[in-house]
């Protein structure tokens, strides 16, 4: 098919891309139909349970499992970690217990006896003198750029130091910050964890996955068998956020039992595993020197960072210091710490979220401390964005500022009226992302009874992805939603990339118009003539195939599809990241902009208002595309005010590792948020750029920046807790 | 400005009413003490088995089951009614709500042997009106809260059908949702009052 044009429609021209419509499985998801991994109940099935080390740092110096065995109910018990081996963080799996139900697979685990050798632990990620003591520290990486270079002659680190003091004290406006954020978990309300069968050689494992087409090879690794013998599905999915990639040790695991005992297992994570091993997010300290000029321009930055990914160290990548605004001379420094907790995952917009609270912060402090509107400031600096885009955010700013009415309610720092001890104030935020699309491949077959059906080996997170499909299949063939089949979630359909950082909607937008346009190309081949007219002069627009700008010298879609006979048009289309295509593209802004209420008495603050302008090329689906948006701005919220990973300094325990201690947003705490997607023609054009992380970077920052508008001080590490609030009020933060 | 923009009005400022809802206050500070033993979460209830009857979703159900078994672990495991979700085995996620005899419960930490000869609907149980409202509202992503979220939406607006948006953001509070889909949740609620459909 190399003759055919792959393109998108035009705004005109489109039917249903850019129309509101409900997601495909909205009403599977609340009636209870929906089978999730957790909710699929296979014939005979046993549930496993497994036993987390009550310690974060020790060996183990013996494992009885007699009594776990001897447990009623009890089928079957995998030892997961050997004597002598080494645990690092509490909740490391050590022991899996396989029963006839729940709650006897829960008494089978308290029956495994485990000794341990106690271990000193570390897991005070924010105190970097303290991590430097503990020798838990390592480089991890900075860069200095200045816009005079060294001499041949000159040592690079000393001119590198000499220059950027030299611009410091030549500004006529300086700041010295300390900002920070804790570490939070991703906390998927469905844990990780199989549903799995073993069965004559095959493997079936219904996964709760990100990554559908790439994650068989690793049960076919473990149980010695090829991937051509295991089918992974994944239908619905209960949160990833970055999570989900793979078949971790905990799902072979359930296959391996599953192949020993002859039965279907299910294995899912308890809350508390869940929280301690599945993932979470690094945290990020950083200390600060800016310079500026008399505009508010950042003119030189001095960073150093740190904090910890987990016990594998690293943290917040130096790449995305400073965030978005980049000026022309800095220099950036990180340090990572090796902590007591368990290993860092992807979270959504991986780094970007963390740089964004702990720089953009800071440029609002140097308004703060020039006594200039933050928007002046953060507009002046838009010559200096990572990106080059300084049109885009001047223009989204200016929408988000209109919505939020920016102007009209906006004071300097620390100037608002109090209104019983209560203070209002406005931040804002930018961000930056990629979203390139994946490789996916869409097989496509129309039958001459009309229908219309695609296999794809992606899933749907929540994000509306199996909608997107449905839209661009209806769209291309001048059909309704409800004459397409879309399927996906098994690793049997052809494959399709994992879905993380924001590449999903590129890539099945990509397979399945191609493949959607290859489809009907042929079509067209086979009617054009009965129409009097060539193959490329025809549409394909509400249920019928025409001659452009000839609607009667058509043929309806059911009557064209009828000649196919028993000779099924089939075809199959693929792209490839990072080829160059007319219907995808990556790079996007974004602005927000937060109000808040904080009472200074009690230290508690409110969300009033949150505005997320967000550009995202062509939008296929905007009413999935404003819940992504939505979606990450209440996460943000949560990681803002409510979110952290609390740790015991003495014993590293994850002391909130359960739902009623981890604080998140519920429904009273969000506020009245606007979304707007930014969607002029220029952008429209781009293609289709994926939006499920860009909105998820700048809550922290714009929420930062609003209490500090309201306050007159800065809260420097979020959550910014009550507590936290008012030591910043007393001084003491 | 698109469509499924809202607007919300803020009244005066009253602490109580600032405090009421804010998660923050009762916020994870307290938590400091806890030391690192508490690993298995398993409650030591008495073993055996007992033969209830459950009226579930208008259906007679003459059930075995062990008496440490949760109505959640029936309901999933012995009648595959897996609507109602485990998220949080103490109940503060609200994902595993259904009504016992019209009343919202935690399925999770209700002992099955104490619902015996009680009516227990679940959200297989519900008709349209809700889920529809949530499907016209876009208020579900993952959709793994949803389930416990348009049962609590139920019992909410069943006892207050008149509720105001200020009351709904008060009074729904119960349930988790970690894809963010609470504005869409408000907004659901705030159509099932205008529609009239909750009398
Ligand atoms: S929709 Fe995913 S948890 Fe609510």
């Amino acid at each position: 098919m190399a003759d055919t044009k792959y393109s998108w429609p035009t705004r005109e021209e489109a039917q249903i891309i850019g129309s509101r419509r409900n997601r495909l499985d909205g009403m599977e998801k609340s009636t209870g139909a929906a089978k999730y991994t957790y909710d699929v109940n296979l014939k005979d099935q046993l549930i496993a349970r497994a036993l987390g080390s009550p310690h974060a740092h020790c060996t183990i110096a013996s494992i009885d499992i007699k009594a776990a065995e001897q447990t009623p109910g009890v089928v079957h018990v995998e030892v997961l970690r050997k004597v002598g081996y080494e645990i690092k963080w509490q909740g490391d799996l050590i022991a899996v217990v396989a029963a006839e139900s729940e709650a006897a697979a829960a008494e089978g685990v308290t029956n495994v006896k485990i000794t341990y050798n106690e271990m000193d632990v570390f897991v005070q990620d924010a105190e970097l003198e303290l991590a430097r003591k503990a020798g838990r520290t390592a480089p991890a990486g900075g860069k200095s750029v200045t816009q005079v270079e060294p001499g041949d002659d000159d040592d690079e680190d000393e001119f590198v130091e000499a220059e950027i003091q030299r611009l410091y004290d030549a500004s006529p406006h300086k700041l010295e910050g300390y900002y920070g954020i804790d570490a939070i978990t991703h906390c998927c309300l469905e844990p990780h964890g199989s549903t799995v069968q073993w069965k004559d050689g095959k493997l079936l494992a219904y996964l709760s996955t990100q990554n559908v087409s790439g994650t068989d090879e690793a049960f076919a690794t473990d149980l010695d068998m090829t991937s051509d013998d295991v089918e992974v599905r994944c239908e619905y999915i209960g949160g990833g956020f970055g999570s989900k990639f793979a078949a971790d040790y905990w799902g072979v695991a359930a296959a391996r039992i599953s192949k020993e005992t002859g039965r279907p297992v299910k294995f899912m994570l308890s809350r508390d595993q869940e929280l301690k091993n599945a993932g979470n997010r690094p945290s990020g300290y950083l200390k600060v020197r800016i310079g500026a000029d008399n505009n508010g321009v950042v003119q030189v930055w001095d960073s150093q960072h740190w904090g910890t990914a987990g016990v594998r160290g690293g943290g917040i990548s130096q790449s995305v210091i400073p965030y978005v605004i980049q000026p022309p001379n800095y220099r950036r420094k990180a340090i990572g710490i090796k902590t007591n907790n368990g290993q860092a995952r992807a979270w959504r917009a991986p780094n970007h979220p963390q740089a964004c609270a702990m720089t953009q912060t800071a440029i609002d402090d140097l308004a703060r401390v020039m006594k200039k509107d933050a928007f002046d400031v953060f507009a002046a600096n838009l010559g200096n964005v990572a990106n080059g885009k300084g049109d885009v955010y001047l223009a989204e700013m200016k929408v988000a500022a209109e919505i939020i009415g920016w102007k009209d309610k906006y004071h300097l720092h620390g100037q608002g009226p109090s209104k019983g001890g209560v203070v209002e104030g406005m931040g804002l935020a930018l961000h930056m992302w990629g979203g390139t699309a994946n490789s996916s491949t869409c097989r496509l077959v129309i039958r001459s009874d009309g229908s219309v059906e695609s296999s794809c080996g992606t899933q749907d997170l929540g994000t509306g992805t199996r909608t997107v499909c449905a839209m661009v299949l209806a769209e291309t063939f001048g059909l309704d939603l409800d004459d397409v089949t879309v399927n996906i979630g098994s690793s049997k359909y052809p494959m399709s990339g994992a879905s993380g950082g924001s590449t999903t909607v590129g890539a099945v937008s990509e397979s399945h118009r191609r493949a959607a346009q290859d489809a009907l190309q042929i079509l067209f081949e086979k009617v054009a003539g009965q129409l009097s007219a060539k193959p490329e002069e025809l549409v394909a627009v509400n249920g019928a195939i025409h001659v452009a700008g000839d609607k009667k010298r058509m043929i309806s879609w059911k009557a064209a599809c009828s000649r196919l006979g028993v000779q099924s048009i089939e075809v199959s289309a693929s792209h490839k990241r990072g080829d160059a295509s007319p219907l995808s593209n990556s790079g996007v802004c974004g602005v927000q902009m937060a109000e808040v209420a904080v009472d200074t008495e009690t230290g508690v603050v409110k969300i009033k208002k949150f505005v997320a302008v967000q550009d995202q090329g062509l939008v296929i689906s905007p009413k999935t595309c404003e819940s992504q948006i939505y979606g990450a701005v209440i996460m943000g919220i949560a990681a803002a005010l409510y979110e952290q990973r609390i740790s015991d300094p003495a014993t590293g325990a994850f002391v909130n590792a359960e739902l009623s201690d981890y604080k998140l947003a519920r429904l009273g705490d969000v506020g009245e948020i606007i979304v707007e997607l930014y969607e002029p023609e220029s952008e429209r054009q781009r293609g289709v750029i994926g939006n499920g992380e860009p909105p998820a970077i700048s809550p922290v920052a714009a929420v930062s920046n609003a209490i500090c508008n309201a306050l007159g001080v800065r809260v420097p590490v979020a959550p910014y807790t009550p507590q936290r609030v008012l030591e910043a009020l007393q001084g003491r933060a | 400005m698109t469509e499924s923009k809202r607007k919300v009005t803020h009244g005066g400022f009253h602490r109580r009413a600032f405090l009421k809802g804010s998660g923050a206050v009762a916020a994870a500070t307290a938590l400091q003490t806890e030391v690192a033993s508490a690993v298995q979460q398993t409650t030591q209830v008495a073993k055996g088995r007992m033969t209830i009857d459950l009226e579930v979703n208008g259906k007679r159900q003459t059930l075995e089951v062990e008496t440490r078994d949760t109505l959640l672990d029936v309901l999933r495991y012995q009648l595959d009614l897996t609507g109602a979700k485990p998220v949080s085995l103490d109940g503060s996620s609200g994902a595993s709500t259904v009504l016992l005899d019209g009343k919202p419960i935690m399925a999770s930490t209700a002992l099955a042997v104490a619902c015996d000869g009680k009516r227990v609907t679940t959200v297989e149980g519900l008709d349209d009106t809700v889920p529809a409202a949530f499907v016209a509202a876009d208020a579900q992503q993952c959709g793994f809260c949803t389930p416990g979220f348009v049962v609590a939406v139920k019992a909410f607006l069943d006892k207050n059908p008149n509720a105001s948006e200020t009351a709904i953001r008060e009074g729904l509070n119960g349930n988790i949702c970690r894809c963010g889909t609470y504005s869409h949740v408000i907004q659901a609620a705030v159509s099932l009052v205008k529609g009239g459909s909750n009398g």
